[in-house]
């Protein structure tokens, strides 16, 4: 029996990506603006087919390593390796979602999303429609979206980073002044990426909202990554450090 | 190449609706040109032989400083919300937005031209003594040498604190021999006293020359921070 559409919100049809042993590796990466180090040295290597929360303070670094993984911020010094290939190479790749919406304001979420699929060589309205009903919007809202709630931008935003499928996610704040329950149905339609072998970076300062979702959690300070932990307690070393 | 084509024709067409609804650069450049036009109306009252000698400078000027309008609204809307960097992770190539960012401006500035001709041939009751059909050659090459340019420069200075000063300073200097070419073109053929063939030739020389400049390094233009 079909699903009925409001039923739909947070099932997506995802192509299982299957990636044994591959990494995103992390190596020596600084990153400086001017004299500011953004990213101090960070060495890191993240399975694939995991959600990764990325967390710390305002200023850690977070949107930093997160833009040179999705190829926007060019290293100072050190690599990056998607796959073994470069964020440039492997952008076919990577859905980005960043702090701004990232659409045009003017056109409606649909016509958003024909636009970004061009991009990737989606044609036709299906995949649009699906991801716009998977993160629980309308796409027969002709409204434009600079006239949509924050909230629905958020979700409009994170449809367009998942539009192309893309086995590797990297998410900055996408719960950001969302309400708790779209935040549960976004989280929900993330772990089912990551269960169809995706891997997820999540930016948040919600991380009360993966506890139990995320399988890591990285904590980074003053541009360095200074824990790794299975849940959201800290190691004490690393927290009296971070205190 | 097909991918160029479809994503050249998609973002084309993007931006011509995002300009419909907003109306933000016809409205501001055809403002601008209507000024220039009864400003220079009023400042002097040519006789039409004298008008057929300073018409083709008042004309490509006019167009010159609208375009610049056009041409800083064009990546000002990729500003917004940081929508150039959904750009620059996506496998589309660099040249694909260059391409449809011109076309685009080549649009409005022709739309432009469209509606200001007729009131500078009544304004200056002009009556051209040469071959008329060449000022077809002339405007397009024209044109797209203005924008050409414009959307290179203006992308160029889209990282400048003050990009709407930085694009003039960059684009006039450069656009010379294109404004001398379309000048003295125009004037050719509304004077009828010359052939307008040799500018028509350096127009396309030029459009050729800095088409494929702007073609080359604009993907290094694209994804530098």
């Amino acid at each position: 029996m079909p699903i009925p559409d409001s039923e739909r919100v947070g099932i997506l049809p995802l192509i299982v990506t299957d990636t044994p042993g591959s990494t995103i590796t992390v190596n020596n990466v600084i990153k400086q603006f001017g004299r500011f180090a953004a990213l101090r040295g960070v060495t890191a290597e993240f399975d694939a087919g995991r959600f990764h929360a990325i967390l710390g303070e305002n200023g850690a670094g977070k949107t930093t390593l997160l833009r040179a993984l999705a190829g926007l911020a060019q290293p100072t010094r050190g690599e990056i390796s998607i796959f073994g290939r470069s964020p440039q190479e492997a952008c076919r790749d990577i859905g980005y979602m960043a702090h701004p919406s990232l659409l045009y304001d003017e056109m409606s979420g649909m016509e958003n999303l024909r636009y970004f699929g061009s991009l990737y060589g989606i044609v036709g309205d299906a995949r649009c429609e699906e991801v716009i009903r998977a993160v629980g919007l309308d796409p027969e809202l002709t409204r434009a979206v600079g006239q949509y709630s924050q909230g629905m931008r958020q979700r409009m935003s994170l449809a367009r980073a998942i539009l192309h499928d893309p086995r590797v996610l990297l998410l900055d704040e996408p719960f950001s002044n969302v309400d708790v329950h779209s935040a549960r149905a976004m989280v929900g339609l993330l772990k089912g990426m990551r269960d169809a072998g995706k891997t997820v970076f999540v930016i948040t300062h919600q991380a009360l909202l993966l506890e139990g979702v995320a399988d890591e959690f990285v904590w980074m300070q003053a541009g360095e990554i200074v824990d790794r932990t299975a849940s959201l307690a800290r190691s004490a070393s690393s927290a009296e450090g971070i205190q | 190449m097909n991918a160029l084509w479809a994503v050249t024709l998609a973002t084309l067409v993007k931006d011509i609706r995002l300009e419909w609804r907003s109306k933000d650069a016809l409205n501001s450049m055809l403002f601008f040109s209507l000024l220039v036009v009864v400003i220079f109306v009023f400042s002097f009252d040519p006789l039409a032989e004298e008008s057929r000698h300073i018409v083709g400078g008042l004309v490509w000027v006019a167009f010159l400083f609208a375009a610049v309008v056009a041409l800083n609204q064009t990546w000002a809307r990729e500003l917004r919300n940081q929508v150039l960097d959904a750009y620059r992770v996506s496998p589309a190539p660099a040249n694909a937005l260059f391409l449809a960012k011109a076309l685009g401006n080549f649009i409005f500035v022709s739309v432009l031209e469209a509606l200001m001709t007729p009131l500078f041939v009544i304004f200056y009751n002009l009556r051209v003594l040469g071959p008329a059909w060449q000022l077809i050659p002339i405007a397009v090459l024209g044109t797209w040498a203005l924008v050409v340019n414009g959307t290179f420069f203006a992308a160029m200075s889209l990282r400048t604190r003050s990009r709407e000063i930085m694009l003039p300073l960059l684009l006039f200097p450069i656009s010379i021999p294109a404004v001398l070419g379309m000048v003295a073109g125009t004037t050719a053929i509304l004077t009828g006293e010359d052939s307008a063939h040799f500018y028509i030739v350096l127009l396309l020389t030029y459009d050729v020359v800095f088409t494929t400049a702007c073609l080359t390094l604009f993907g290094m233009i694209l994804h530098a921070e």
